[in-house]
């Protein structure tokens, strides 16, 4: 028997069409204590989704910070989050590089993976493949380090899976506009 | 050559150099020192609230009375959490406030000391924006940034934690210069190509209306006369949000009263059918819109505002024009000027004719009665008998906010104060304290609720201290009326806990704290009575006993479009017009 489908919000003006998008946001922003967590915050506290994030200093002599969300909602909500992180008195500048198009976003992965005779040449053989890196080595296991968009780091993990994946670490996704002027 | 001084000095020296006059506050270990500094000046006037929930509505009355900043000061630990509500409510209502609040020795942070929070953190929520200032250099920098944030932009509030040896380092003093900050730059003028558009919309429009809000008198009183201006050239009519009354005279002729949950027929009805909507310094609150879906179907929306993520946030627009409301007005009315654009005259007297229709449903009309004091009827009395005088109105929240906003009617800006956004009980007694300090000698009466009242009502004796003649009108229905309502609309008159058991005597409660305590439940005696609180020269507390089971209507009840009001000719009761999914808003 069908249950009855939930009433739909009276609120909502999106009624019975999401549309969810994933955009990557460039965020400059002034590197003082706390500015992590209004930005981290003002995602939690309004609801927002973090898919990931990457935070870094990028010019020490100005105190700038650059801060890549990657992050997923209807076009009107990816809107909306631009404009709530614009509020935020210590942000310079927030950049939509998905909305805008030619942009290279790229993640640095290491991954370590444990086996035994064809497991490891196979592992190398991927490896080589995939252009990583050997940056550590046991009798039983190899640490790669990738980089590469995120579909690439996706894919050589579930290569390494059935070979014997052990752990990863991701930086989350770094991202820049092309051509020559700035994000 | 920079004068010398320690932080607690520089704290004071900044507020006389921001041209701060009155503050409010409460002292406290974290913040003895610029309490010690007080004490040698008489430049700032230091009021002693009974609560730091107090000090934050005091000084949120006192800014939106005044158009200036707030100040309040408070102690860390609980001091700056018992002023979190207030912060939040000047956040939710725009109000430029300054916070100072005390913190442990930077070198104590962390430690879980005495009277320690982590004011930062807990207030980054509710603040525009906050610091703590971790050394003396970096003390008047920030001083006067906090002030430059407040008031510019939308405004709010913002907290500044000093750690207490911050406050007895010495340092150098600089002055408030021309701000020019790094990041935060608001924008403040029109995209012309779209003041071109809007003009160009407003010109065909055969169903306009403008919706006004509290950005309009956030923008100070220039946006108040362009806007009447702007009425004044097109014919339009003009509704507004609880926020926003008094921008527009109650008394003009284009003025079809407050919108939204108990707004008029003739507002609600005329969003709803309208072709054209221009919003101004008002956020498409859901107390405005009620159903999305359903919200205003046929009309374009022009939506100006200061903040960009105001727009297409709740309601897609159209037009958006990020700016300040005065410049934007300014623009628009010279872009009318200059083109020499004239609206529809046709098209907009047959709206007209259909306004006249939906004004004639009379839709904020009651029961009379010669019985008991009807709320709606004390309100009235209430304005025709201020009506002239120089006077301010606070309120709490609840069904004593909407009688106010529906029947007293408000010719000027500023005039109204009510916290809107955050519906926070207990505000109004506080406010009308900051409206009093901020106007000496004009009227200010809270009008309230016998519960809302008792959330802050130890502010009683902070008006008794500086011999402040407010007065607290307050409706006392016996009951949290506005739950009481909600529970017979959707729990079928299960009164669960909104009885107000127990009361106090307000009359001998207000002369325990020093104020007149009066008390009226006779119609007939009611105009006397309003009188005697009017003339008395001292904090008056009027005790109206009203009519305990009256509704407040008109209402949009949630889940409904503008379209399908309860008005008050509604024979049947008011349960069961809520279907399920609307039960589950609030």
């Amino acid at each position: 028997m069908n249950a009855p489908a939930a009433p739909p919000s009276p609120y909502s003006s999106a009624l019975g069409k999401v549309n969810l998008e994933s955009h990557t946001l460039s965020v400059l922003v002034d590197n003082e204590p706390g500015v992590l967590a209004r930005v981290v915050g003002l995602f939690s506290g309004r609801g927002y989704n973090i898919e990931s994030l990457t935070v870094a200093e990028v010019a020490h002599a100005e105190h700038l910070s650059r801060i890549t969300i990657v992050t997923s909602g209807t076009p009107e909500a990816i809107e909306q989050i631009g404009h709530q992180l614009e509020r935020l008195v210590p942000i310079h500048k927030v950049t939509d590089l998905t909305l805008r198009g030619q942009s290279i976003e790229r993640e640095l992965a290491m991954i370590k993976v444990a086996g035994k005779g064809y497991d490891r040449d196979e592992a190398l053989r991927l490896a080589d493949a995939f252009r990583a890196r050997v940056i550590d080595a046991s009798i039983e296991s190899f640490v790669f380090e990738l980089t590469g968009a995120v579909a690439k780091v996706d894919q050589f993990i579930e290569l390494m899976r059935p070979i014997g994946l052990v752990e990863v670490s991701r930086t989350g996704v770094a991202a820049m506009s092309r051509g020559k002027d700035p994000t | 050559m920079a004068e010398v001084m320690t932080g607690a000095e520089m704290v004071v020296r900044a507020l006389r150099d921001q041209g701060v006059e009155t503050i409010f506050g409460y002292p406290g270990g974290a913040v003895l020192p610029i309490y010690d500094t007080l004490f040698h000046q008489t430049d700032i006037r230091h009021v002693l609230v009974r609560h730091e929930q107090g000090a934050a509505h005091a000084a949120e009355g006192y800014a939106r009375s005044s158009g200036k900043v707030g100040v309040l000061l408070v102690t860390s630990g609980p001091g700056a959490t018992n002023a979190v509500t207030g912060l939040t409510d000047a956040l939710m209502d725009s109000i430029p406030l300054v916070c100072i609040t005390g913190q442990v020795p930077t070198h104590l942070i962390g430690s879980d000391a005495f009277q320690e929070c982590d004011t930062v953190g807990i207030t980054r929520h509710c603040t525009k924006h906050n610091y703590l200032v971790r050394s003396i250099e970096d003390l008047p920098r920030v001083l006067h940034e906090a002030f430059y944030v407040a008031q510019s932009g939308r405004p709010g509030p913002v907290v500044v934690d000093i750690p207490k040896n911050v406050q007895f380092a010495v340092g150098a003093y600089s002055g408030p210069q021309e701000i020019e900050h790094k990041t935060y730059k608001p924008r403040l003028d029109g995209d012309p190509e779209r003041i071109a558009e809007a003009v160009a919309l407003m010109a065909q429009a055969r169903r306009p209306i403008l919706y006004t809000g509290g950005g309009v008198i956030n923008s100070g009183p220039e946006a108040s006369r362009l806007l009447r201006a702007l009425v004044a050239r097109t014919g339009f009519p003009i509704t507004s949000t609880l926020m926003g009354l008094g921008a527009y005279p109650a008394s003009g002729e284009r003025w079809l009263g407050m919108l939204g949950m108990h707004g008029t027929y003739e507002a609600n009805n005329a969003m709803h059918d309208c072709d054209l909507m221009i919003a101004i310094g008002a956020r498409f609150d859901d107390r405005i819109t009620g159903r999305l879906d359903a919200f205003s179907p046929g009309s374009k929306k022009i939506h100006i505002d200061i903040d960009p993520s105001s727009i297409n946030k709740n309601v897609k627009i159209d037009i958006g024009i990020i700016g300040d409301c005065t410049r934007v007005l300014r623009q628009l009315l010279d872009a009318f000027e200059a083109g020499d654009v004239r609206t529809n005259p046709v098209a907009l007297a047959e709206w007209w004719k259909q306004i006249d229709i939906w004004r004639a449903r009379k839709s904020l009309s009651y029961k009379p009665s010669h019985e008991v004091i009807k709320p709606q009827y004390a309100v009235q009395r209430l304005y025709e008998l201020t009506k002239g005088k120089d006077t301010y109105i606070t309120t709490e929240v609840g069904q004593h906010q909407m009688w106010a906003a529906q029947h007293y009617h408000f010719e000027e800006p500023n005039r109204f104060l009510t916290s809107g956004g955050l519906g926070t009980m207990g505000y109004g007694m506080p406010a009308a304290i900051g409206a009093q300090l901020a106007h000496p000698s004009s009227l200010v009466v809270d009008i309230a609720g016998e519960a809302s009242i008792l959330m802050c009502i130890q502010e009683l004796s902070t008006a008794a201290q500086y011999c402040l003649p407010i007065k607290i009108f307050v409706l006392n229905n016996e009951y949290m009326g506005m739950v009481r309502q909600w529970q017979e609309l959707l729990h079928d008159g299960r009164y669960s806990h909104s009885y107000s058991e127990a009361l106090p005597d307000f009359v001998k409660l207000a002369e325990a704290f020093g104020a007149y305590g009066m008390r009226c439940s006779d119609p007939a005696a009611l105009d006397a009575a309003i009188l005697e609180m009017i003339e008395t020269p001292r904090t008056v507390f009027f005790d109206c006993v009203v009519d305990k089971s009256e509704n407040c209507l008109p209402m949009i009840p949630s889940g409904k479009p503008h379209n399908e009001m309860i008005l008050p000719d509604i024979d049947e009761s008011i349960g069961g017009v809520i279907d399920a999914a609307g039960k589950m808003l609030v």
